[in-house]
């Protein structure tokens, strides 16, 4: 006789309503009677309507690791298991999914068919952070679940104080505003800190996020310690044909007031024949232009990535917005992607090195002084790094002198490469 | 004893495989895209091969029957290969306009709410809430649920003036993002400390640490090693908690819920910004909150009839200004508002310019 369903007149609430039910969900699975998960989802739907009706949470943390691994399971334990003992252990195994999300229905399929062997059935797509969640793992499952997930080509990603699992927005596979590999990127410095994240060992946790330009899809300024975001250094591509067509469709009004005076920096006019001009140099690349008239307008050839480094939410200093430390990096070669990955060796070491214990990589530089941080890693001061010079004159200055040679060899140094450049 | 499995420590894998085969034969090659309806796109790669996207709503928390479901209608319709949005939209890619109406008949007819794109309200980012995770005041796939019934509308639809985010955190730490509207717990009363259990559970230095406003020491209570809380200094944030489960914070009334607007993490136009709390003090009311929807779509309605085209919700409020902001959604302004340290001189009116 199987256990009979638990009564969820709260839950029930739920299952109205025109979007999709993820507690319909949860009584299939809690239903599916023929299925060794059913009593465990019957006890957790029996536990989720408790925290329902006194608005309290009832799981608690522990300590469930797959062999060789330190993360990647999120353990859960109940503190009501004696209610509900068949949902007692509800672990997590946060599973890295293919950069870009994407899934053929075979390899989605095998993922279900391992889950309903190990756990509960239940699958979140996706968590914040970016992981497939598998959710709902006995402890003594979790390693033969694993084993099968790892079998299938899938890893474990990040936990607790390691390099987390990542994201990058839907970029080259399908986006034409997409200024780098987002997927390659990705691969090759998350890849290369998979120590860091499957035997965490940082002061705290680190995200890498990567947006193929400045519409940032992934969320990376306001939620990753290192942010990618292509962008380019040349001109905007303009077909002045399809520029035209777009104002004789939409009218000259709607082209000024939703083009042309939507430019943050007034680098955009509108020519008396309907073409564009664009001022280039005071283009700050934001894609306002690109995106609304996507056949007339297409980001410059010269591409590379912007790095900002030190978004966070609120723990424990308040929210952080990145900021920039790399202002431009041409990504397109393999060398080129080889100084990308040694400036996130470069970041790590020294957070590793610097940062408090449970300080966040942004909280870091907020005590330290961005001009630290930067002599820390080896780079050197741009103006594009801030939003204006200090307005506060109670600062050292009697080193001024040799840090203005540093500027003027610079300066020189870099006419010349384009000297060098333009002469090849 | 067997040997222990070493673990293939593959990382983030190569999507190619996984790749619609469109979007594999034109990767970094795309020309230009256009949205011919809500929840769906048309992208033309530079070799003149074309695809269509659907894009659907789903309930992120999914039981294995749901993702069947969606593989099904990926094996009949769009050749066997799916994708998914950071905001759990599930997206399905054909190679012909004609494939689009059938698509969107099928995923309609299951149940899933075709739309997301452009100037809609895409799906609500949620976090782990009762379901399950360890620190959480209140539920999130609940509250997104009953959101979503009321936002669908404006899902299935694109009549926003540009893209509206939502997110919800169910604690505040905040692991969701920043949004045009975000809905946070922010409890209001210190933590009520269990001292039986402080010295057996928690590392107490590390929890003297972690406390941003330095209120929490080391005290020695009934005979036993445990905390005390300055709660002149406590701002309630709860940072206590997850080391030292002992430290209370959640509470079935006084642990509230609050908004936020006019966050954006895109560089696009304006620079990305911070939301900002326009109210608080909600109550924590599954199983559909309520007064949560009530005062969300009051935000989102003011913005929808004040906007103009491609404005997001900061760069209205940047235009129309705070005093008009409250005027116009009827929220009150209070105390609670001001940021009210030293640190905060940045978000004070430091000119003559005032509206009325």
């Amino acid at each position: 006789m199987p256990k009979p369903m638990p009564e969820t007149p709260l839950l029930d609430e739920l299952e109205s309503g025109p979007w999709p039910s993820f507690v319909s969900g949860l009584k299939r699975l809690a239903a599916s009677d023929d299925k060794r998960y059913a009593p465990m989802m019957k006890d957790l739907l029996g536990q989720l309507e408790r925290s329902y009706e006194t608005r309290r949470g009832y799981w608690k943390g522990g300590t469930v690791s797959v062999s060789g691994y330190g993360a990647g399971v999120i353990p859960r334990f109940s503190e009501i298991a004696s209610e509900f003992p068949e949902s007692a252990e509800f672990h997590t195994l946060r599973v890295i999914p293919p950069a870009g999300t994407h899934y053929s229905t075979a390899m989605l399929r095998s993922l279900c068919d391992v889950w309903e062997k190990h756990g509960s059935g239940l699958i979140a797509l996706h968590g914040q952070t970016g992981d497939i969640m598998l959710q709902g793992c006995r402890s003594e499952n979790v390693q033969p679940c694993f084993d099968e997930v790892n079998e299938l080509g899938f890893d474990l990603g990040g936990a607790g104080a390691g390099v987390r699992s990542a994201i990058s927005c839907v970029g080259a596979a399908r986006c034409e505003h997409s200024c780098f590999d987002e997927a390659k990127a990705m691969r090759l410095l998350v890849n290369n800190f998979l120590d860091e994240m499957h035997r965490p060992s940082l002061p705290y946790k680190f995200k890498f996020k990567f947006s193929g330009c400045a519409n940032d899809c992934a969320n990376a300024i306001a939620r990753s310690d290192f942010a990618v975001f292509g962008t380019w250094r040349d001109d905007i591509q303009v077909d002045q044909d399809e520029v035209r067509a777009y104002v004789a469709r939409h009218g000259r009004k709607w082209t000024i007031d939703n083009i042309i005076r939507r430019c943050p920096t007034e680098a955009l006019s509108l020519n008396d024949d309907d073409s564009l001009e664009i001022d280039n140099k005071s283009c700050v690349r934001c894609m306002h232009c690109i995106n609304v008239m996507t056949k007339a307008l297409s980001p410059g050839r010269d591409r590379g990535v912007c790095v900002l480094i030190g978004g966070k939410r609120t723990l424990k200093t308040g929210d952080m917005l990145a900021t920039v430390v790399t202002p431009f990096l041409r990504l397109q070669d393999d060398a080129d992607y080889e100084k990308l990955l040694d400036l996130a060796k470069r970041v790590m070491d020294f957070y590793v090195e610097n940062a408090l214990e449970h300080e966040r990589i942004g909280e870091m530089i907020e005590r330290i002084g961005l001009v630290n941080f930067l002599a820390g890693i080896g780079a050197e001061v741009d103006p594009n790094m801030i939003n204006h010079p200090r307005t506060n004159s109670y600062v050292r200055t009697d080193g001024w002198e040799e840090e203005v040679a540093k500027w003027t060899a610079r300066k020189l140094a870099e006419a010349d490469a384009t000297a060098q450049a333009a002469a090849e | 004893m067997a040997l222990q499995r070493r673990p293939i420590e593959s990382g983030v894998i190569d999507p190619l495989p996984f790749m619609h085969p469109l979007l594999r034969r034109n990767y970094g090659t795309w020309k230009w895209h256009e949205r011919p309806r809500p929840g769906v796109l048309h992208h033309v790669a530079e070799s003149g091969e074309e695809v269509w996207t659907v894009r659907a709503g789903t309930q992120r928390q999914m039981d294995v029957y749901t993702i069947r479901k969606l593989c099904d209608i990926a094996d009949a319709f769009a050749d066997g290969f799916l994708r998914f949005t950071t905001r759990s939209n599930v997206e399905f890619m054909v190679d012909s306009a004609d494939k689009v109406a059938p698509l969107i008949a099928r995923l309609e007819a299951e149940g899933f709410p075709v739309g997301g794109t452009g100037n809609s309200v895409t799906m609500i980012s949620h976090t782990q809430g009762w379901l399950h995770c360890d620190i959480p005041a209140t539920d999130a796939s609940g509250v997104v649920k009953s959101l979503m019934d009321a936002l669908y509308h404006e899902f299935t639809h694109a009549e926003m003036p540009n893209q509206v985010k939502i997110t919800t955190s169910c604690c505040q730490i905040n692991c969701g993002g920043q949004g045009d509207i975000a809905i946070n717990v922010q409890h209001t009363k210190p933590p009520i400390i269990d001292h039986d259990l402080v010295a057996k559970i928690c590392e107490r230095p590390a929890v003297v640490a972690r406390c941003p406003t330095a209120a929490i020491r080391p005290a020695m209570v009934n005979g036993k090693p445990s905390l005390e809380v300055d709660e002149s200094k406590c701002v309630c944030c709860g940072a206590c908690f997850p080391p030292c489960p002992p430290m209370r914070i959640n509470d079935p009334v006084h642990s509230k819920l609050a908004i936020w607007v006019g966050g954006k993490h895109s560089s696009t136009r304006s620079k990305p910004t911070l939301h900002k709390l326009v109210a608080a003090g909600l109550p924590n009311n599954p199983p559909r909150w309520p007064e949560v929807t009530e005062i969300v779509l009051k935000i989102l309605y003011a913005y929808k009839g004040d906007a103009r085209p491609y404005e997001r919700m900061a760069e209205w409020i940047g235009r129309i200004g705070w005093a008009r902001f409250f005027e116009l959604t009827g929220l009150p302004f209070t105390k609670y508002h001001i940021d009210n340290w030293r640190g905060s001189r940045g978000s004070l009116n430091t000119s003559a310019q005032v509206r009325f």
